[in-house]
């Protein structure tokens, strides 16, 4: 069994006088205890929101509407009380953010913002606390962690702050962690440092992780499988060396195609994905990356593509997907009946 | 620490002589002089020439100026041309009424005004914050010479709850040392006596409370607004911290720096502000005795007052300054 089930989660932000945004639009995924799980995708397809919803850290304002369920060891998050919630976060469910400046507070010192999740989740008090702070410390690679637990964010440089915010959110061995683009405000080395760190704070203690990143060079160094967003939507889910190898949805294709490699010859053009994220349609209306899709059929616009699962576990929402290399091309365009045309008869079609 | 105190106090002596010289011009183009607050309309130009040498007003502005700053190093502020007792010994008596006039105000103002501002922000958008946000519109907008007025018919004259003026009831035989009323009381154990001038200092205090209070509001309000969508806050919440932790540790103490600063330029305007106050409630500050010095063209007091105000007035901002890398370890005074 899984160790958290995200079903069918949804948000929807309603403000007075705008159009209500739907930005998580029936995201499903799962993790597996000591897993690894990439959530990848463009600023605004709603991938920091959905880490939001399932933490409850979302705003709680009368507009936000949360629907579906994210089922940890048994319970759904998102049904809890605040105080349970209170209780999960933290202790078996920890987040670590972007900006390591701005999601420490700058006038507490280091070591109280780690001891106090000791003091909450442990029980731990006055100097085994320090104790166990400096360890911590210690233990995702600050030197000199005694004299840091003094200073202040702000004497610390970019790594050694994300460094901490880690120490904080592993501080009492969460199930799961959830990264939200813990990379993405680091220099490129610091950035290699750090997803070492996680790579091998998962590893040794069995910790899921779910990294959220629009990087797919961090998702290639370290995601056991991978979901890739779009408008509010999983498009496609595989393990990470199919998804590599063999993207079938024309959006995974064009983040991979849109990286720049530098074996290509001098003087190639980049291969951006035409068009932006503005670009889209309602999930109800079709597909919503039919805007900017080059594989485009008429099909794309007439219905909400169904998921499509194959049987090896991958999954895609698309009506005419990149074909797996070596595939006999269908007798009949896809773009035709849309409903039975796949190239693998093993695949099956769910609505929802 | 110690260095930046030390700088601090030298730049007010440049400060204290460019003031010094704007207000020795501006006092002497004030139209008329001691001369006519002294002897009246009827005196005839000799007897005024007369007055004005033996006050060494006929010399040249300048060579006054030097006499002026000769005594000034010897902290001699000279003598009040009206009361002929020397300025600094009127500035003694009185200051300390302002003081405790302030202090009051600071009190009332700072006790409701950061626990309010905190609370509107909280409840954004209820009543609770429509309440205070309006109020602190009216507490800005209205006089204080008529809020005194108001507090003075209702709470002294009709219900009889608070003396209507003086800083001690006459009929109290209290030992004065340092002319703090209150702080004299505790000194010599006479609780009636501290009572009484606390009792004197709940109206005249509110009045002078209104427009702080009404700053404090706003400025806590907004930035506890601002401290909530913080990203560290965030972190706190996710850490799975109580409510209790998030908001004392993480929020409440990164509102209050902008308070802080709000609350020391404010301590300067109340400190010189309160002569409206201590007119309306007849209280023995410098307000009012700086007031009548400006009709008597008592140039020793309004330059001595003055002179000494800004002093405070640079000092109090130094503790704010101070108090403020205390709360946050990012300003390093050096």
């Amino acid at each position: 069994m899984a160790l958290l089930e995200v079903d069918d989660l949804s948000v929807t932000f309603a403000r007075r006088g705008q159009r209500t945004v739907r930005a998580v639009d029936g995201v499903s995924f799962s993790v597996d205890a000591g897993e690894v799980v990439g959530l990848v995708g463009e600023s605004g397809c709603g991938k920091s929101v959905t880490s939001m919803a399932i933490m409850g850290l979302l705003p709680r304002q009368p507009g936000t509407r949360i629907g579906g369920k994210a089922v940890f060891d048994g319970t759904d998050l998102l049904g809890l009380d605040d105080r349970a919630r209170r209780d999960i976060r933290g202790r078996d469910v920890a987040m670590i953010f972007q900006d390591p400046l701005s999601s420490l507070n700058p006038v507490i010192p280091i070591g109280l913002q780690v001891t106090e999740v000791l003091a909450r989740h442990r029980g731990m008090k006055g100097d085994a606390a320090r104790k166990e702070a400096a360890g911590l410390l210690d233990r995702v690679g600050i030197p000199d962690p005694n004299r840091r637990l003094k200073e202040y964010p702000h004497q610390l440089s970019g790594g050694m702050r994300q460094r901490a915010l880690i120490a904080m959110a592993v501080a009492c061995r969460p199930r799961l962690l959830i990264a939200d683009e813990p990379t993405t405000a680091l220099d490129v080395t610091i950035q290699a440092q750090i997803l070492e760190l996680l790579k091998e704070l998962v590893h040794d203690s069995g910790t899921a992780l779910v990294m959220i990143t629009h990087d797919l060079g961090v998702v290639a160094g370290m995601c056991d499988s991978i979901n890739v967003l779009y408008a509010g939507r999983v498009v496609e889910t595989a393990r990470r060396r199919p998804l590599f190898r063999e993207p079938r949805h024309p959006y995974t294709a064009g983040l991979l195609g849109s990286v720049p490699r530098l074996d290509s010859g001098r003087g190639e053009p980049l291969n951006p994905i035409p068009g932006s994220v503005r670009d889209v349609l309602s999930w109800s209306e079709g597909c919503a990356f039919a805007p900017r899709c080059s594989r485009r059929v008429d099909a794309c616009l007439d219905e909400t593509p169904p998921l499509v699962r194959t049987h090896d576990g991958r999954s895609y929402r698309c009506v005419d997907p990149v074909p797996l290399p070596g595939a006999i091309p269908a007798q009949a365009g896809p773009a035709d009946q849309p409903g039975a045309s796949s190239p693998d008869p093993n695949e099956e079609k769910t609505r929802d | 620490m110690f260095r930046f105190i030390v700088r601090r106090l030298l730049q007010l002596i440049p400060t204290l002589f460019g003031l010094s010289l704007l207000l020795f011009i501006w006092v002497r183009r004030l139209p008329g002089g001691p001369e006519d607050a002294i002897l009246g309309e009827r005196a005839t130009p000799e007897m005024r020439a007369a007055i004005r040498r033996s006050m060494g007003l006929d010399e040249p502005i300048l060579v006054q100026y030097g006499r002026f700053v000769q005594r000034l190093l010897r902290l001699d502020l000279g003598t009040s041309s009206s009361t002929k007792r020397p300025v600094v010994e009127e500035f003694l008596e009185r200051f300390p009424g302002t003081v405790e006039l302030t202090i009051t105000a600071l009190v009332i103002a700072i006790g409701i005004g950061i626990p309010l501002g905190y609370l509107a922000a909280r409840r954004r958008g209820r009543l609770l914050d429509h309440l205070s946000v309006g109020g602190s519109l009216v507490g800005i907008c209205v006089p204080i010479f008529f809020l005194a007025y108001v507090l003075k018919a209702i709470f002294s004259e009709n219900l009889g709850w608070f003396p209507s003026s003086g800083r001690q009831d006459p009929t109290i035989d209290a030992t004065r040392i340092t002319n703090f009323f209150v702080l004299d009381g505790l000194m010599t154990r006479e609780w009636d006596a501290v009572a009484d001038a606390l009792w004197h200092l709940v109206l005249p205090g509110i009045a002078l409370a209104s427009i702080p209070l009404a700053i404090i509001v706003r400025i806590t309000r907004a930035s506890v607004l601002e401290v909530l969508n913080e990203d560290f806050v965030r972190t706190a919440e996710a850490k799975g911290l109580t409510e209790r932790t998030v908001r004392g540790r993480h929020v409440l103490r990164n509102s209050l720096l902008p308070v802080v600063t709000s609350i020391g330029l404010l301590t300067g305007g109340l400190l010189s502000g309160a002569v409206l106050t201590e007119t309306v409630f007849a209280f023995t500050g410098i307000g009012a005795f700086i007031y009548e010095a400006i009709g008597q063209r008592d140039y020793p007091v309004l330059l001595g007052f003055i002179m000494i105000i800004s002093v405070v007035y640079v000092l109090v901002n130094l503790l704010v300054d101070l108090s403020y890398s205390l709360i946050d370890p990012r300003v390093r005074v050096r």
